[in-house]
């Protein structure tokens, strides 16, 4: 166990160098974010009734949903770890690693949780300056357990979005190009985990195929929960959801690495 | 990569033994065909990269497709619950990013790869090479390779606008597609301007692998009717600083019947002059930073 602290301990220092980085990442984030607000208040705006919903949600519902988004995605956003262990397969970086007592996939995990905790820290600044800016329309979740679930969820979030991105860069072993594939799945997650819009103003249909999907409960289910959209027995099913979800990237995480190393030639390692 | 430096095994200029007194016109009209022929060469060389990796080359179209796609998907949901945004209809909205879409792809398919190589060119020091070719350092550095996935996606959002005029029931006359085309030239130059100047960054800070992504943020602005920006600073940053908000929403509007001034049509083509001629200083002041590397 002391050995993955090490690493992660490496991983933040390593993840300093970049602070610049994650700071131009971070307020580069919030012109699309500040767009997206200004887009919707122009629609609430041509409702001319100040009550207006749509979906069930009001204006500061609806801007509220793309701030939180923000932070959940800035918690458990993998960021370049899925390009950064393809890189590791194709170029034959991971023999020391079948050689060594560390477990590859922990290893990463560990990577991947310190460059989230860097990048809040250094995310955190602005992000909050901008809630702040945006206080009147920043809804608080309407209970301190529900705030508490809503960690939790964001907890199974990361997890399953680190899984399905080290899945998918499994796919190094067969090709050599796998940044397409990785963009393919990207553009799903994008449109389908409701971080372009909630998925409530789907038709129900949609939404309720979509929810047969891992891609809601990699964003939208945690938001769901900090806005108070899902209570009781329905939260705890989606709990349930989304940690078979966690364990089945999981499996295929771990499927896809067993299957891939009996093909792993170690080209240049 | 060796194959980068056959690419310009081009002929060298042979010096000009006329007097220098021999009139300009032919000069320049001899500059243009040997910057022609060097572009052809370029050109071919790019061809015979793409089809030596035909799956990647096609993937490549079907990611390009697939978040053109989205957006469609995007704003068809957000008009189940609205009519207009501002006064932008639906299909208006379609034909504007598709028209935004067209002018990224034909930007894509020249520049795009070209200037976010810049950063590994001036890390490496392989812009040494470029800079002892006999040839303008930033044609090389800007049109070195031709991304020809790019036209396939523009002729995607060619046939997208072609259907949106034909549910907004448009004719245009000639005069407004000439409008249109010349504007979307325009736009190019612009986010070819724009880019360049976001590229030379690297010179400052040499690891740049933040540019590509703050290319999207910046300039997919682009997409969003103008009107969904009511007065303030962001709508003046994305006009007369960055001029997103213009580059594709007046071509949409030539298009249209929507200009409400001729105004507007005039601000783009005083931004693209600006743009441009910013760019030009902006990367001669840049070259004079790099100072090679390793050697």
């Amino acid at each position: 166990m002391k050995k993955y602290w090490h690493v992660i301990n490496i991983g933040m220092q390593n993840n300093l160098a970049y602070r610049v980085n994650f700071l131009a990442r971070a307020l580069f984030g919030l012109i699309p974010l500040m767009a997206m607000l200004y887009l919707w208040r122009t629609i609430y705006a041509g409702k001319q009734d100040d009550a207006a919903t749509i979906a069930g949600y009001s204006l500061a519902q609806m801007m509220s949903y793309y701030l939180i988004v923000q932070i959940v995605d800035a918690l458990t956003a993998v960021n370049e770890d899925d390009w950064a262990i393809a890189t590791d397969i194709k170029d034959g970086n991971i023999s020391q690693f079948l050689l060594k007592p560390i477990d590859y996939l922990w290893y990463r995990l560990c990577l991947f949780t310190a460059g989230r905790l860097m990048y809040l820290a250094v995310a955190a600044i602005p992000l909050t300056l901008f809630i702040l800016w945006n206080r009147e329309h920043f809804v608080l979740p309407p209970s301190w357990m529900q705030f508490a679930v809503f960690t939790f969820s964001i907890a199974l979030t990361a997890l399953l979005q680190f899984f399905m991105a080290y899945a998918m860069a499994m796919l190094a072993f067969w090709v050599l190009e796998v940044s397409t594939f990785i963009f393919i799945l990207y553009a799903f997650e994008y449109i389908a985990s409701g971080h372009m819009f909630p998925l409530d103003i789907l038709p129900a249909g949609v939404k309720q195929a979509l929810f047969y999907t891992p891609f809601p409960y990699q964003l939208y289910f945690p938001v769901s929960i900090y806005m108070g959209r899902v209570n009781g027995a329905e939260l705890f099913n989606g709990l349930c959801i989304q940690l078979f979800w966690v364990i089945a990237a999981y499996g295929a995480a771990r499927l896809a690495w067993s299957r891939g190393i009996r093909k792993y030639s170690a080209v240049g390692g | 990569m060796k194959e980068e430096h056959s690419t310009f095994n081009i002929q060298r200029p042979t010096p000009n033994e006329e007097p220098a007194s021999a009139s300009a016109a032919r000069n320049t009209q001899h500059a243009a065909r040997r910057y022609l022929s060097i572009y052809a060469a370029l050109a071919k060389n790019s061809l015979a990269r793409e089809m030596s990796f035909k799956s990647n080359f096609l993937l490549w179209i079907v990611v390009d497709t697939l978040w053109f796609v989205m957006q469609f998907c995007f704003i068809s949901v957000l008009y189940i619950h609205t009519d207009a945004i501002g006064t932008w209809t639906k299909w208006e909205v379609i034909l504007l990013i598709a028209a935004s879409n067209f002018i990224q792809q034909i930007f894509h398919a020249f520049f795009m790869i070209n200037l976010t190589n810049l950063s590994e060119l001036v890390r490496t020091g392989k812009l040494d090479f470029l800079l002892l070719l006999p040839a303008n350092t930033r044609f090389i550095i800007s049109l070195r390779q031709l991304d020809l996935g790019g036209f396939v996606n523009a002729a995607g959002a060619a046939c997208v606008m072609a259907y949106a005029a034909h549910e907004l029931q448009l004719h245009p006359t000639a005069l407004q597609i000439g409008g249109f085309l010349s504007l979307c030239v325009l736009g190019i130059l612009i986010h070819y301007s724009l880019m360049l100047l976001l590229a030379s960054i690297c010179f400052w800070t040499v690891k740049a692998q933040g540019i590509v992504w703050g290319y999207y943020n910046l300039f997919n602005i682009a997409r969003l009717p103008d009107e969904a920006f009511k007065r303030g600073a962001f709508k003046m940053f994305f006009t007369f600083a960055i001029p997103m908000l213009l580059v594709s929403n007046v071509p949409t509007r030539v298009l249209t019947d929507k200009l409400t001034s001729p105004g507007q049509v005039l601000l783009l083509i005083a931004m693209g002059i600006f743009c441009v001629i910013l760019s030009e200083l902006g990367w001669r002041v840049s070259l004079r930073r790099y100072t090679s590397a390793s050697s």
